[in-house]
């Protein structure tokens, strides 16, 4: 029984390190290559001497996939190929391809120049192991050999993300990623087609939450904004660079845009102006309003918003600013809360979570009176607000993709355990398909049921379909032909032409059937009766009485003699080939049941 | 007939066929060309290849056919067709076939049994698809013949088993289109195949092909149009169907779901695994829902689309499709809109948000969540959330649609359309502020809704502006923070966008008289006053204090002891205001205060039937006192006049009729003082000057008849006669005059010549009118007739002059509603000092904005005029879309004039005005032409000489400043 396997390295049970291996129909494909934020040490890169102890890893694996540019799905991907070596091909939309080095190279400075960690992979590592990355476009059937062949659909989520389908022969998993299936300010929702894949490899982050609308946190947000702004009061969002921030970036621009609005929008500079300068490039991926707008204008060329300096903090009057980090925990957006914070005009917004510890959890948490070093009391007299803005897919979400998907199985990844356990036992529910939930190093083994197909020559199937009824898409046809299988290809033909193919005379293969029948009368006046009754019974059927005294049905000879010791029974000696089985046993079972007793 | 048509083409081309093998010079040949059938049949022989058949195909398809030889060409294309063996020319043919059919007059039934034959010995799939297409179109062309649509069906059932695609779905198309509808009609014909169209198709509905399965569905709806009704038993069928992998097929037979819901909406179904069971326009409405979450947005904005009809739906499946229930981490947890509301319910109204506010509360039993909802759960929720934002305006519209036939609906509603004023695209915010106007009397909006929807009125988009001002009109508040909250919104979008004064005033006079016990507890607090103190008299040229006073003095109207909050000055601008802003102010009583009740309240208080009956009054005057002497008669016409003219002032509703029949009065007063004058006793070349005063009055009349005929909306056709008979007695003025002054009988020849045809075709236009007109001038012109046909131009002068003195007037009855169009030029406003500047030879944009009323097909006539100094006039025809249409019989125009002009020396005044451009063609008693497409219209409307083209200015013209500056170089 043919079988998928799948070995989840990282991410199985657990969010981050996302790394999962699949080898399906002989081919290994490794999903994702992230690291773990949680860890230091050796933990956080996925442990990739589970793939082989000794042998190179290009033998054992046929492609790498990166779904999008997030760490935790890419980070640790110079040190697979460069460090542990890996010289296959690796597989990325065009986006993360651009975006994945900066993020991989600010990843690499705050290690080694900042916490002086050695033997990490070094900025050269990072771009020998890009020029091993091929980029596809979303739709785009890539064969990554002969058989094995991969496609990238719109995922949502951040600019550039995919999900995966992976399909060998007849086989196919379909790999999710991370992906959103409501739509943002400056991208669209995840799509997929019908593809009815064996295996669906899904996210599950929001396994156990059905979200609110979108609209009433934007809303939100942007009131309290302008309402803070009218006030002549400053705003301070601290952001992580990407993503996120290119979102709620559009959001205040239109708004500021469509309200008329004066005061000055600030993102602090950094890799955010780079980043930007690709979401500029890539207006294919970004979402309906922004792809049908640009030709006016491209939205992330913002009008409103500006570089930061740092002497701006000490402007008077109203402003908004973007700054890094999103937590508040060092940088510029520390800076410029401490000089903001005592001011009751003042606001500040948190669109993300923030790990305990940091300033932002602490003031996220209620507390006005914050230690800062140095012994100093900063008092927050500032209004501090949270707004969630995520881009996964919900439970719902999560539901409806594997409804527009339909695949045979389902496997959760991403997640936390017990909320998978809720989904896993909802998809079983609703949908009737097995759903997995492996655990990192836990392999599940899938069998898979896939169809072989056959080639059929063109006028065999003419031929057959023009047989009987009308073809009906709903149910099977019965066909007749020779199953060649040849160099491991199947084949199927005419009798005729697999005999000549195989260099075989033709043998004719014949049943002849007697059936005695207790007749007084004579042999002719047996026929007779025996024809009429023929005719009556198998209206369809060209039934002829030669005069010869035999009568045939199609092809199917009936003759009649006397019973040599008992004239008073007949017997019907039925012949027919092996091609008219059908009929002829039919045939037979009707004369066996005798002739009518009628007059005639 | 067709045996003898045949021949007689056959014998047309023979005689070319000569004529070519004499002469080979293509110029004769075409000479001698006797009909289009006869040289394609050349053509055809003479082609060589299949490819240059093919050519001459093409070519001869370029060209349109008579109908006389119609059928010659179909049989010649006919023969070829059997002769052809190459399958891309017999396409060609066929589809040549089709179009012949088209041809209008031409009745396609002799030609039939041939294209049928055709079908017989066909082999390629492409020719008999479009065969098939051909014989539809035969049909088509057949309507009233069953015994033929019922041939064509069999047929097409015939080829239903091909197996091409293309074969099939034509087959499906055209039994669609011709199958029959009647029962009585299949029983009666015999034949097998066209006895159940419905099962026929409906087999198809499992076809192997998409494309097939969509034409079965498409066909079967071709079936309900034409007045078939469905079987039930579809729908089973047609829900199978809703699942399939092809989004064609599944947004038509969402559409199908749809019709079979609306035939059957009270039957009952049984829910699958379950023995429930449910109307059948509910299941149907909970599948069209689910649809809305499809792959395709197509499906998705069809899907919304046909939701927003389903009005039988129950209301709990209604109420279901807004549901969502929130959870976070397997705990229930309330939406945002819950929250909100709970908080208003509360008392407490904003509150600080902080983190974990949304906490959710409950634990949720894992087993009672359900994440596919069946059906309707949450669709709207999702068809709102739509990445597509056609899907998201389908939803709306949907919504509204539903909740204008549901209060309770619309109630649950408002929360999800408030939220879509915040959609990123225009388009949507603006359809949601229309819908929820549309919707506004079923609801009543809680305060922090409210803030939401007024935070709206700050967008930089004046559409959006105005439309919230709509909305605000017709919104119902609760409280009277909500009224103090909209005046403090609209005042502050009045400072940042002052030209919308006019919409922001007429929100706050419905907002008041709306809402008049919820304003009375804020007039101190509005107007400021003080219990002790006097406060000072505010600026009464402020449009923010004229905005609050509209709104208090439209809440006083309805409620007595408001004025009482008055204080002196209150008063006093209450008088200026209901002066200068009437339409704004209503009149009020205000007790004790004589300076304002006494003018106001005994006189002007509308009362629709003391003043109608005046106008009837005046009018009946006039009409009988017609035989006095002519000096009385143009004393009554000048009083009469000037009474109308004042009603129209006074009346609103009445101003149209009383200009109207005043500007008829007017005319007729004209032409009595024409004919009045001197020069008509005495020899002609002497008073040159009385003439002048005579052509005058001529020329006045012609034009003023023109307003009357194309400036009024409600015109009917008895008063366009009237309007036209003033215009041709203008004529017959004209010429009189002409004849007395003009020296020289030639010019007259052609005028009267002129004058006569005029007359000839005001007789055909309204014939049927010309009872009415006993005693007219054109009544005994036309009786005249065969004498002035005959008579010399002196002589006809002489007739008419008799005539013209002898007609009566007509009386001119006035029709139920009757409008003058007008326009208000908003912007510019011409009273800046500040020229606008710039570089002459370039060109300067400059807005205008104006509301037109009453103006009909206001993209086709209202033109912008622009007067320069040096007498220079250019005519700007505004853009279709830089119209607006804000509500019935008013428009608005908002566009930009492109000015331009060599360098002047000093600044100086342009004009800018509207003008309402005319066609006497287009007049609307020469029977109507529906319009035709325009490249049609080119060639097949060649324009009639007697069509006058003019304008009317229908708009007060504003000045502008300009400066064209020299370059510098």
């Amino acid at each position: 029984m043919p079988e998928i396997k799948v070995t989840p390295l990282g991410a199985g049970q657990d969010v981050g390190r996302s790394c999962i291996l699949v080898s399906i129909a002989g081919k290994n494909v490794m999903l994702d290559c992230g690291m773990h934020m949680g860890y230091n040490d050796d933990r956080r890169f996925p442990d990739f001497s589970y793939i082989t102890q000794n042998g190179r890893l290009t033998d054992f694996l046929d492609c790498v996939i990166i779904s999008h540019f997030h760490l935790d799905h890419c980070g640790a991907l110079p040190y697979f190929s460069e460090m542990v070596g890996y010289d296959g091909p690796i597989y990325m939309t065009h986006p993360t391809k651009a975006i994945c080095p900066i993020l991989l190279e600010d990843y690499r400075k705050i290690t080694v120049d900042k916490k002086g960690e050695t033997n990490f992979f070094t900025s050269q590592m990072i771009k020998d192991c890009m020029k091993k990355v091929v980029a596809v476009h979303l739709h785009q059937t890539v064969q990554v050999d002969e058989e094995l062949e991969i496609k990238a659909y719109y995922a949502g989520h951040v600019l550039g993300a995919a999900m995966f389908q992976i399909k060998v022969g007849c086989e196919s998993v379909v790999y999710t990623g991370d992906y959103n299936m409501t739509p943002d300010r400056h991208l669209g929702a995840a799509w997929i087609d019908k593809c009815r894949p064996d295996l669906l490899i899904s996210e599950s982050t929001y396994a156990t939450t059905i979200r609110d609308s979108k609209r009433c946190r934007e809303r939100d947000f942007l009131k309290k904004v302008h309402e803070t702004v009218e006030r002549g009061g400053k705003v301070l969002i601290p952001v992580f660079a990407l993503g996120r921030a290119q979102e709620l970036c559009i959001l205040l621009e239109t708004f500021w845009e469509r309200m008329n609005l004066k005061a000055p929008i600030y993102f602090s500079t950094g890799l955010t102006e780079k980043a930007n300068h690709y979401y500029k490039l890539f207006i294919t991926w970004t979402n309906q309003k922004i792809r049908k707008t640009f030709v006016q204008r491209n939205m992330f060329e913002f009008k409103h918003i500006k570089a930061f300096d740092r002497a701006f903090a000490d402007n008077p009057g109203p402003m908004v600013v973007f700054a890094t980090p999103g937590m508040l925990h060092a940088g510029q957006s520390l800076q410029i809360f401490r000089k903001w914070a005592g001011n009751e005009k003042n606001m500040v917004i948190m669109p993300g979570y923030c790990v305990q510890g940091t300033v932002g959890h602490k003031i996220l948490s209620g507390q006005r009176k914050l230690e800062m070093e140095g012994r100093q009391i900063l008092e927050v007299k500032m209004q501090v607000e949270y707004m969630s803005f995520s881009a996964h897919a919900d439970a719902k979400g999560i539901m409806q993709l594997i409804r527009q998907a339909e695949p045979r199985n389902v496997l959760l990844v991403h997640g936390e355990a017990k909320k998978m356990e809720f989904l896993k036992q909802k998809i079983e529910q609703e949908f009737h398909v097995s759903c997995y939930m492996p655990a990192n190093g836990e392999t599940t083994t899938i069998f898979t049921n896939p169809c072989i197909p056959v080639d059929i020559s063109l006028g065999l199937l003419k031929r057959e379909a023009a047989i009987g009824p009308v073809p009906d898409a709903k149910k099977p046809k019965l066909m007749h032909g020779t199953l060649l299988m040849k160099d491991n290809s199947f084949r199927l033909v005419s009798p005729e032409q697999a005999l000549k193919e195989l260099g075989l005379a033709e043998h004719q293969l014949r049943f002849t059937c007697r059936v005695h029948i207790q007749d007084p009368r004579k042999e002719h006046e047996t026929v007779l009766r025996v024809y009429n009754h023929l005719k009556g019974v198998l209206k369809d059927y060209s039934v002829q009485h030669l005069p010869d005294g035999s009568i045939t049905v199609e092809s199917i000879l009936i003759q009649a003699t006397a019973h040599s010791e008992d004239q008073g029974t007949k017997v019907l000696l039925v012949s027919w080939t092996y091609q008219d089985e059908e009929l002829g046993s039919y045939l037979t079972s009707l004369l066996k049941k005798g002739l009518p007793q009628s007059t005639s | 007939m067709a045996a003898h048509l045949k021949k007689r083409v056959y014998e047309e081309f023979t005689k070319v066929v000569q004529q070519q093998h004499e002469d080979l010079s293509t110029k004769k040949l075409r000479l001698t060309k006797p009909s289009k059938s006869a040289a394609l049949h050349v053509d055809l022989c003479k082609a060589t290849s299949p490819a240059d058949a093919l050519q001459y195909l093409l070519q001869f398809a370029r060209k349109p056919v008579e109908v006389e030889s119609v059928e010659g060409v179909v049989r010649i294309l006919l023969e070829h067709y059997y002769k052809e063996n190459d399958a891309s020319v017999r396409l060609k043919i066929a589809s040549l076939l089709g179009l012949l059919s088209k041809t209008a007059g031409f009745s396609p039934d002799c030609i039939m049994d041939d294209a049928i034959n055709t079908l017989q010995n066909e082999k390629s799939h492409q020719v008999l698809a479009q065969l098939l297409d051909t014989l539809l179109v035969i049909g088509t062309k057949l309507p009233e013949n069953p015994s033929i649509r019922m041939r064509l069906v069999e047929v097409a059932c015939k080829h239903l088993t091909d197996s091409s695609h293309g074969v099939r779905n034509k087959c499906l198309q055209l039994i669609g289109c011709l199958g029959p509808v009647e029962k009585g009609v299949a029983k009666e014909t015999e034949s097998q195949a066209a006895k159940d169209v419905q099962k026929i198709i409906g087999d198809h509905f499992n076809d192997q092909d998409p494309r097939v399965r969509t034409a079965a569905i498409k066909a079967m709806l071709q079936l309900h149009e034409r007045g078939l009704k469905l079987q039930q038993a579809i729908y089973s069928q047609a829900c199978k169907l809703l699942a399939d992998d092809y989004e064609q097929v599944r947004s038509a037979a969402v559409q199908l779901i749809w019709v079979l819901s609306q035939l059957y909406p009270e039957s009952i179904v049984p829910i699958p695994s379950s023995n429930e069971e449910i109307r059948l326009v509910d299941d149907a409405f909970g599948k069209i829902c689910h649809m809305v979450s499809d792959g395709s947005w197509v499906v998705r904005v069809q899907a919304a689309k046909l939701l927003g009809s389903m009005q039988q739906v129950s209301s709990h499946f209604l109420e279901q499709t807004l549901d969502k229930k929130l959870m976070s981490d397997l705990r229930r947890k309330r939406t945002a809109h819950e929250r909100a509301k709970e908080l208003y319910s509360s008392g407490e109204f904003s509150s600080g948000r902080k983190w974990g506010d949304d906490a959710p509360k409950e634990e949720i039993d894992t087993g009672a969540v359900n994440l596919i909802e069946s059906g309707a759960c949450g669709a709207f929720v999702h068809g709102l959330e739509d990445e597509m934002y056609e899907v998201r305006i389908a939803a709306v519209e949907a919504l509204c649609m539903l909740a204008q036939s549901s209060p309770s609906f619309a109630e649950k509603c408002l929360d999800f359309l408030v939220d879509m004023f915040n959609d990123e695209i225009e388009e949507v915010r603006l359809q949601s502020i229309h819908t929820m106007r549309k919707i506004s009397h079923n609801i009543t909006l809680r305060e922090d809704q409210l803030d939401t929807v007024l935070a709206v009125l700050e967008d930089s988009s004046r559409d959006i502006r105005e439309a919230l001002h709509e909305l605000l009109c017709c919104t119902n508040v609760s409280t009277k923070e909500g009224i103090h909250l909209a005046l403090v919104e609209l005042l502050k979008n009045l400072t940042k966008y002052p030209t919308d004064r006019e919409s922001i005033w007429k929100c706050l006079k419905f907002l008041g008289s709306r809402h008049p016990t919820l304003v009375l507890p804020l007039v101190p607090e509005l107007l400021s006053t003080h219990p002790f103190f006097d406060t000072p008299e505010p600026d009464m040229d402020d449009p923010a204090y004229i905005a609050v006073l509209v709104l208090i003095f439209n809440a006083a109207k309805s409620c007595p002891t408001m004025p009482a909050l008055f204080s002196d000055h209150t008063f006093r601008h209450y008088a200026y205001l209901r002066d200068s802003l009437s339409h704004l102010v209503p009149p009020l009583r205000l007790p004790g205060r004589k300076l304002v009740s006494s003018p106001v309240s005994p006189s002007i208080t509308p009362h629709e039937d003391p003043s109608q009956q005046f106008l009837h009054q005046s009018l009946e005057r006039v009409y009988n006192l017609q035989h006095l002497d002519p000096q009385g008669i143009q004393e009554l016409l000048e009083f009469t006049i000037c009474d109308l003219q004042r009603l129209g002032e006074l009346q609103s509703e009445l101003a149209g009729m009383a200009d109207f029949t005043a500007t008829y009065l007017q005319c007729q007063l004209l032409l009595i003082k024409a004919l009045q004058e001197k020069l008509w006793n005495v020899a002609a070349p002497l008073y040159l000057k009385q003439n002048a005063l005579a052509s005058a009055a001529a020329k006045q009349i012609l034009e003023e008849t023109y307003k009357m005929e194309f400036m009024y909306s409600g015109v009917e056709s008895r008063q366009v006669v009237i309007i036209h008979h003033m215009r041709l007695q203008a004529k017959a003025l004209q010429l009189i005059v002409t004849a007395r002054t003009a020296r020289g009988v030639e010019p007259l020849f052609g005028m009267c010549e002129k004058f006569l045809q005029e007359v000839d075709s005001f007789q055909r236009c309204f014939i049927s009118e010309l009872p009415h007109m006993q005693g007219s001038f054109v009544d005994k012109l036309l009786d005249l007739m065969p004498r002035l046909v005959t008579s010399k131009p002196s002589e006809v002068v002489k007739i008419l002059q008799t005539t013209l003195r002898q007609s009566t007037f007509l009386h001119l009855p006035l029709p139920e509603q009757l409008h003058r169009a007008t326009a208000n030029i908003i912007e510019p406003t011409g009273e800046s000092d500040n020229p606008l500047r710039f570089t002459s030879g370039l060109v300067v944009a400059l807005d205008v904005d104006a509301t037109l009323e009453h103006v009909q097909d206001p993209q086709g006539t209202v033109k912008v005029q622009v007067l320069y100094p040096d007498g220079q006039a250019q005519l700007i025809h505004p853009k279709p879309a830089d119209f607006r249409n804000p509500g019935p019989g008013r428009h608005r125009l908002i566009t930009q004039v492109y000015l331009s002009h060599t360098a002047w020396t000093e600044p100086c005044q342009i004009e800018v005005r509207l003008l309402l451009a005319y066609n006497s063609n287009r007049s609307k008693a020469s029977a109507r032409i529906p319009k035709s497409t325009w490249s049609e219209s080119l060639e097949t409307l060649p324009p009639s000489e007697n069509g006058i083209e003019g304008t009317i200015p229908f708009s007060k013209p504003v000045k502008v400043y300009i400066m064209p500056k020299p370059a510098r170089r």
